[in-house]
């Protein structure tokens, strides 16, 4: 399937151009025609469409100002797509935004013509304008069509080697958009999320771990490494990465380290910061000693203190994200430094006050001293809206202790008096619920509440009701008095869960109100029919409860009541009266049970629990959705319970493995570039000025908290030195790739003529990469850059992207000439990203399995001798040259044989086999005038004369590619016609592949480390 | 909506017959795999009366009717005050925020931090409001295009781009009326082609290239008391609460240092993103690039064991007689201790009981106004002189046969005091790094009334 789709987009791609190129001057023939499709259509569209056609930008600017006003009111503006789609190459920027807007849009509902479109995005990643590649991106990867989703995969790959971070955050984006659209491709975005995890820019590190949050959360081991890395940037990220960020962090934390929070008084803290960074020797040997008390892991204390200036961020959302961490990971001692900005928050507009308000509550439960000095702050105003209120006095409440409780009850007691009825309520259920926490002034709030017995409001009587009855539950010993005087409220009452309370206290309590209860059951009996079922049911089991205790003067009225309830309307109310009559009224059938009915109804029951709604929210992680809502939003991920014993600290130390190091060494090289080269220095080295800097800014950014009281200047010498530490920590994989890089960079220095040659030959198509490279260092240079270092801090493997490329061509160009065995097997691994060329579009995801098969084919003998090996594995991958339908039913396939090549040593033998799938013969195939890159050189393969319907033909020619990987295009002509092609090879198919051991591998490679130092032109031709 | 169009025909391709019918044979994998979008997937902007006028989608289109939930909730709260800013839907979650008559509605999928999107809400209006000098119905309808483009650069799939002001005025140029014209004439737009350089650089907020002939740096130093007063004239709770606002324009690339001459007064502070944190903490120095034009450098809360100098008194009487429908009401406005300045702009606010039909007041100073709808009452009391203390008395009207209200009202009061920090709060000195020209620096205080309230 992903072939087809594959098929049809590279089609579409070639196809499109044509179609942009006729639609700059539109008023061809062919619009009448089209237009009378439309004229059952509302014709009020005409007009746009005309101006959509017309050639005055002006015209189409203001029709597409009209087609997104229709967007923005949610109206229909799909029947327009095809119009506007043709103007989505207009070279005005503002048209072509807007055609953006209504792409993104509209995409999705008409898949086939926005296809149409695709080319343009294609040419437009290849921008040498950052911003442009940027947003060609996320267009084309908001572009919810699934048979793109190859070229999208393509273009995020290549994207996130960029040299533009602003171009690595976007592809950061688009992984997202593409997991969402096809999750099958998982496992390659992973890949290019782990690429992206390495990035040292602070813009890109918000943005892959929202990628990574969304596509991998569970995947934790990518963190390891990028953990310290992470920490060090947050400071200098933007702050809704840093949201993302930090609680992706935390979820790391409780997986990686043990709970601060067991041994919380005996904590043996490392404060003395020269510790910190020292060599991960070191570290590694402290982590060693078996801790008898609690050590807070260094990386878990980094991570605290780097967030910990986070709280005076100006947004919200970042300081409630550092709250949340450092509840959930600080010691508990020190989670009390978050109040006060949680405090501040509250001076903020009413949606964030709501949120904060929320988690303060559930905070406050558990721990109360870290809100007591804020007290005063949680006072309700009467401007407050309800909700804020509310949530207010909850926290008031949980606040509550014996020696603030007389101020909060004077606080309460004007709330009570509010206007806002509803809060009032609320306010008297805080009452109760003092007074059940506090012993002290239960007797002061009964008494209270008592008093607001005779209010005049009724939700506030009735409140009281509820309240004073779960009170009296909990003390039931002599409040006979409270209950006659709710007895006689009975009459005035008419709100029914307050009438409930008041029948189920009487009937609780009757034996102490002997007098009064029956007198309230002939009450109530007469007005049974028309009360709440609430309070219906209420009757019944006080009638149940008198005949229990006093059957003398009740059993007929409860009789009358039983009947009453026995036809009813509700089923419950029937139920209840039959059960009750079963239990309590003895006959022959009652059986065993009505012995008990005493014992039944009149148990003791246990007091309510008077809870705070927040009690059980704590299980959510707080600040977030689920945590709010209090049930678990879609997506929310758990916070895992710390580990009893953590896991191997060892795994964040930026250090590379001993068994990875082959790997690395060939990984390395994709990351580093040679600073010695003049060629692309420019660029590079401001990119290192600005990664090296942001570094530093970072490292002190972190370090300034660390020295809360040290003076200034000894914070300056320690940032700049734990910033060195740190970066030649994580590049210490790099360095070592440095020994290996060696070969190519002392055999540059070596020949200088074969090197200037090798320009000369990559001249063509540096002229597009290098004019990248010249604009984005040009902007860069602009940007101020202070502190310039020239530490070879890493240029990730986007800088050498265009550089790489022609790189090889250079090293691959007189490594042929001196046929090295070793070096063609230590060149060229380099490049495990598809190369951009001006064309590249298909190959991409044919190259790493044939890379891999290569390297593969290396380790595989012992020999201590270098081979060239034979092909042990030739991939049938072909790949498409011609479609049959652009090919007019021609169709071209060709792949590399991996043989050595009849027609000279330089060539690359291809196989191209053509098929015709027409029902007439082609005749006189054979290859048509090339247009090459210098240098490069096509033996033709031998002309076919005929081509039978339906039969194909295999045939072989040789490209010499001059060791590049540029395209070589050539036409591909029949008698009467003639097609465009191109052949762009892989890398590996460039090689040629060698077998040795590892031994051997050792042996070469030291001895280029050992060229490279020496340096010396003679060195290297000994040794070859 | 789908598919209601008949299949439109390109005008100038015609596809190969065969093409059409490879794309047939793909399934499609539409609707299939949506259980996973994080963030804001789209928005919608809601009136007072209703009207969803503006709507934006990120990802996929999400029907209107989504937003009946939202009506729901809105109807179930009364006031708009009271609607929940955080709604759950059987499919979607909705977190609005309201601002300026205007409800910003935001569709969600998965679990977010619901402060990450009230915040980029308050953002976008944030940035309308600086685009459109309003941030009104009308005005977002006018600008649509713009409120468009915006909306684009702002997030990207839902998750917030460039947020920063002074980068997005690089990427979409606000409209002035000069620009439309020249636009119109020349055709050129309002959106620019290259990145802003910010974006890239250590330093987002600020745009290159800035320019001025004259040099300004201008600070205000604005506190806000906020307190609650009791029945009795007692401080039951009182904080002060302050901003630097800054209007910067300097050329160049200044580095500012600005030091105070009691910053312990300071207990706990928010940094606008510029502002070196390292150097607060050992110097106590407010040190930064700042961005180009108006922003907000600090906000502070000064340490509550302060005690807050209450500038102004309140005499009340205001009761209600039993079984009669009237009342009285009488409050007396008075300066207390102001270190000598004059007390201005005050205003009185006073949300009536329900029960409240009308009012007779005279005003000894200023005007009053009275709402028999909202219920509120207005008095406009202007600048307060210590000879001559500004009153407002007269008869309440109640409805008849109501019951008496309980309460009082509470009385919010706003004023304004020129030139002065009550705090204490004194700038020492700005310096000025990293260019050459003298600017012209300013500082101006002000104290203002926050959240007063007078309880009664």
């Amino acid at each position: 399937m992903s072939g087809n789709g594959h098929g049809y987009g590279e089609q579409a791609g070639e196809a499109a151009p044509e179609l942009a190129q006729e639609a700059a001057p539109t008023t061809a023939p062919s619009v009448p025609a089209a237009f009378g499709l439309f004229s059952s259509d509302t014709k009020k569209n005409e007009d746009l469409k005309q101006m959509l056609e017309s050639s005055k930008d002006s015209a189409k600017l203001d029709a597409m100002k009209r087609i997104v006003g229709m967007i923005a009111k949610g109206k229909n503006a799909s029947e327009l797509f095809p119009a506007v789609v043709k103007n989505v190459a207009s070279k005005n920027i503002e048209i072509k935004k807007l055609v953006y807007v209504y792409l993104m849009r509209y995409a999705e509902e008409q898949q086939d013509l926005a296809l149409l479109s695709i080319s343009t995005f294609q040419r437009a990643l290849k921008d040498p304008n950052q911003l442009i590649r940027a947003s060609a991106l996320r267009v084309l990867s908001s572009i919810r069509v699934p048979i793109i989703v190859p070229i999208m995969m393509l273009a995020i790959k290549e994207a996130s080697s960029d040299l533009s971070p602003y171009v690595r955050k976007n592809a950061a984006h688009a992984i997202q958009k593409l997991y969402s659209l096809d999750p099958e491709q998982k496992e390659m975005l992973i890949e290019v999320i782990e690429k992206l995890l390495k990035d040292r820019s602070t813009l890109v590190a918000g943005s892959v771990v929202m990628a990574f949050e969304e596509v991998c959360p569970d995947r934790i081991d990518l963190i390891h490494k990028n953990y310290r890395k992470l920490c060090n940037l947050l400071v200098d990220v933007e702050e809704w990465g840093q949201v993302v960020i930090i609680h992706m962090l935390t979820r790391y934390a409780r997986t990686q380290f043990i709970s601060p929070w067991k041994t919380d008084d005996d904590i043996v803290e490392e404060h003395s910061e020269n510790n910190f960074y020292e060599s991960d020797e070191e570290q590694k040997e402290k982590d060693r000693n078996v801790k008898k008390t609690y050590t807070m892991d260094p990386d878990h204390r980094l991570l605290l203190r780097n967030t910990k200036p986070l709280l005076q961020s100006r947004n919200a959302a970042v300081v409630m994200a550092v709250a949340q961490l450092y509840w959930h990971l600080a010691p508990k001692s020190e989670a009390g430094i978050v109040s006060k900005s949680l405090v501040r928050l509250l001076r903020s507009n009413r949606e964030v006050q709501y949120i904060v308000l929320q988690n303060i509550a559930t905070m406050s439960i558990q721990r109360k001293g870290m809100f007591e000095p804020y007290l005063k702050s949680f006072y309700v105003r009467s401007t407050d809206p309800t909700m804020i209120k509310t949530l207010k006095l909850e926290i008031l409440t949980n606040l509550a202790n014996e020696a603030n409780i007389s101020t909060l009850l004077r606080e309460f007691q004007t709330y009570v008096k509010s206007q806002d009825k509803q809060f009032a309520a609320a306010t008297i259920q805080a009452i109760g619920r003092c007074a059940t926490n506090i012993t002290e002034v239960t007797d002061t709030c009964l008494n209270g509440l008592v008093c607001l017995l005779s209010n005049r409001d009724e939700t506030v009587v009735a409140e009281s009701v509820v309240v004073i009855k779960k009170l009296l539950q909990t003390q039931p010993a002599h409040h006979g008095e409270i209950i006659k005087h709710m007895a006689k409220l009975l009459d005035n009452i008419t709100v029914p869960v307050a009438r409930a309370s008041i029948l189920w206290l009487i009937g609780e309590y009757c034996e102490r109100v002997p007098k009064i209860a029956p007198d309230v059951l002939r009450k109530t009996a007469k007005s049974f029919t028309n009360e709440d079922d609430l309070v219906k049911l209420q009757i019944l089991s006080l009638g149940a409860k008198l005949y229990l205790t006093n059957s003398k003067q009740t059993k007929l009225l409860t009789q009358y009541v039983l009947n009453l309830g026995k036809y009813d309307q509700s089923y419950d109310i029937r139920d209840r009266t039959r059960f009750i009559r079963q239990l309590i009224v003895p006959n022959e059938k009652s059986g065993a049970l009505s012995k008990y009915a005493k014992k039944i109804f009149l148990a003791q029951k246990p007091a309510p629990l008077l809870e705070s709604p927040f009690k059980d929210r704590d299980h959510f992680q707080l600040g977030t959705l689920s945590h709010t809502l209090n049930s678990r939003a879609t997506g929310y991920l758990e916070l895992s319970d710390w580990p009893d014993v953590a896991p191997d600290p060892a795994v964040r130390n930026v250090e590379v493995a001993e068994s990875a190091k082959e790997w690395t060494a060939i990984l390395g090289k994709t990351k580093k570039e040679k600073p010695t080269e003049k060629f692309y220095s420019e660029s590079e080295e401001e990119e290192d000025e600005s990664a090296s800097t942001s570094a530093t800014e970072s490292e002190s950014g972190s370090e300034s908290e660390k020295e809360d009281k040290e003076e200034g200047s000894s914070d300056e010498s320690s940032a700049s030195s734990s910033s060195s530490e740190e970066s030649s920590d994580s590049e210490s994989d790099s360095k070592e790739s440095i020994a290996k890089k060696a070969s190519g960079a002392v055999k540059e220095s070596n020949a200088e003529e074969i090197k200037r040659k090798a320009k000369g030959i990559s001249k063509t198509r540096n002229t597009s990469s290098s004019s990248d490279t010249a604009s984005s260092s040009s902007e860069e240079s602009s940007s101020d850059s202070k502190s310039v270092s020239d530490s070879r801090s890493d240029s990730d493997s986007g800088k050498s992207r265009s550089a790489t490329s022609s790189k090889k061509e250079e090293k691959t160009a007189q490594d042929r000439k001196t046929a090295s065995k070793q070096d063609v097997f230590l060149l060229d691994l380099d490049d495990f990203h598809p190369v951009t060329t001006p064309v590249a579009v298909p190959t991409a995801a044919v190259l790493s399995p044939s890379l891999t098969a290569d390297l593969e084919g290396l380790s595989l003998s012992g020999s201590s001798v270098i081979d060239v090996t034979t092909q042990v594995f030739v991939p049938t991958k072909t790949h498409e040259m011609l479609h049959r339908m652009t090919g007019k039913g021609l169709s071209a396939h060709y792949h590399f044989s991996r043989q050595p090549d009849m027609f000279g040593d330089h060539m690359v033998s291809v196989q191209v086999t053509v098929t015709n799938t027409t029902d007439q013969k082609i005749e006189n195939i054979h290859i048509g005038e090339a247009k090459l890159p210098l240098g490069m050189r096509i033996h033709e393969f031998n002309p076919i004369e005929c081509l039978e319907p339906g039969g194909s033909a295999t045939v072989s020619m040789g490209i010499d590619f001059c060791d590049s990987t540029q395209t070589a295009s050539f036409q591909l002509c029949t008698k009467d016609d003639h097609f465009n092609v191109n052949i762009q090879p892989p890398v590996g198919e460039l090689l040629l592949p060698v077998t040795m051991s590892e031994k051997d591998f050792k042996k070469e490679q030291a001895c280029l480390s050992a060229l490279y130092l020496l340096s010396n032109p003679r060195d290297a031709d000994r040794n070859e | 909506m789908r598919g209601s169009l008949p299949p439109a025909e390109p005008f100038t391709f015609q596809p190969h017959p065969e093409a059409r019918d490879i794309r047939r044979e793909l399934p499609r994998h539409r609707g299939k795999h949506r259980q996973r979008q994080k963030m804001i997937h789209s928005l919608f902007l809601i009136n007072c009366s209703g009207d969803i006028f503006l709507e934006k989608h990120w990802k996929s289109v999400v029907s209107q009717s989504v937003c009946d939930y939202f009506f729901e909730a809105q109807e179930k709260a009364i006031d708009v005050e009271n609607v929940p800013p955080v709604i759950s839907t059987p499919h979607h979650y909705l977190i609005s925020i309201y601002r300026d008559k205007i409800f910003f509605v935001s569709v969600i999928q998965t679990e977010v931090p619901p402060l990450f999107v009230i915040e980029f809400l308050h953002r976008v209006a944030d940035t309308f409001q600086d685009y459109f000098g309003e941030c009104s119905e009308t005005a977002i309808k006018d600008n649509v295009v713009i409120v468009y483009e915006l909306l684009e650069e702002m997030l990207d799939n839902g998750f917030p781009l460039a947020t920063e002001s002074n980068i997005l005025k690089e990427l979409i140029k606000p409209p002035t009326i000069l620009r439309s014209v020249v636009n119109s004439i020349t055709g050129s737009s309002n959106v620019g082609d290259t990145l802003p350089t910010g974006q890239l650089s250590n330093i987002p907020w600020r745009r290159a290239g800035v320019k001025y002939t004259n040099n300004e740096a201008y600070f205000d130093v604005i506190e806000e008391i906020d307190a609650i007063i009791d029945k009795s004239g007692s401080t039951v709770f009182a904080e002060i609460q302050g901003v630097i606002d800054s209007c910067i324009k300097l050329s160049g690339m200044p580095d500012l240092s600005l030091s105070f001459m009691n910053p312990r007064l300071l207990d706990d502070v928010s940094f606008h993103p510029c502002i070196r944190f390292k150097r607060w903490e050992s110097e106590r120095v407010l040190s930064f690039i700042p961005p180009d034009g108006n922003f907000r450098l600090i906000s502070y809360r000064v340490s509550s064991q302060n005690l807050v100098a209450i500038p102004v008194y309140v005499k009340h009487m205001i009761s209600f007689k039993e079984n009669s429908s009237s009342g009285r009401f009488d409050v007396t406005i008075g300066p207390k201790q102001n270190m000598g300045k004059t007390v201005e702009g005050v205003v009185m606010t006073v949300h009536m009981p329900k029960a409240v039909l009308n009012m007779n007041l005279t005003a000894t100073q200023g005007s009053y106004t009275f709402d028999p709808v909202t219920k509120v009452l207005t008095w406009d009391v202007g600048k307060i002189t210590p000879q001559k203390l500004p009153n407002l008395k007269g008869i309440v009207n109640l409805q008849s046969g109501a019951p008496k209200p309980e309460e009082n009202p509470s009385l919010n009061i706003q004023f304004k005091i020129q030139q002065l920090a009550i705090s204490g709060l004194k700038v020492n000195r700005l310096d000025m790094y990293g260019e050459k020209y003298k600017p012209f620096k300013g500082v101006k205080y002000i104290t203002k009334a926050g959240k007063f309230q007078v309880r009664t």
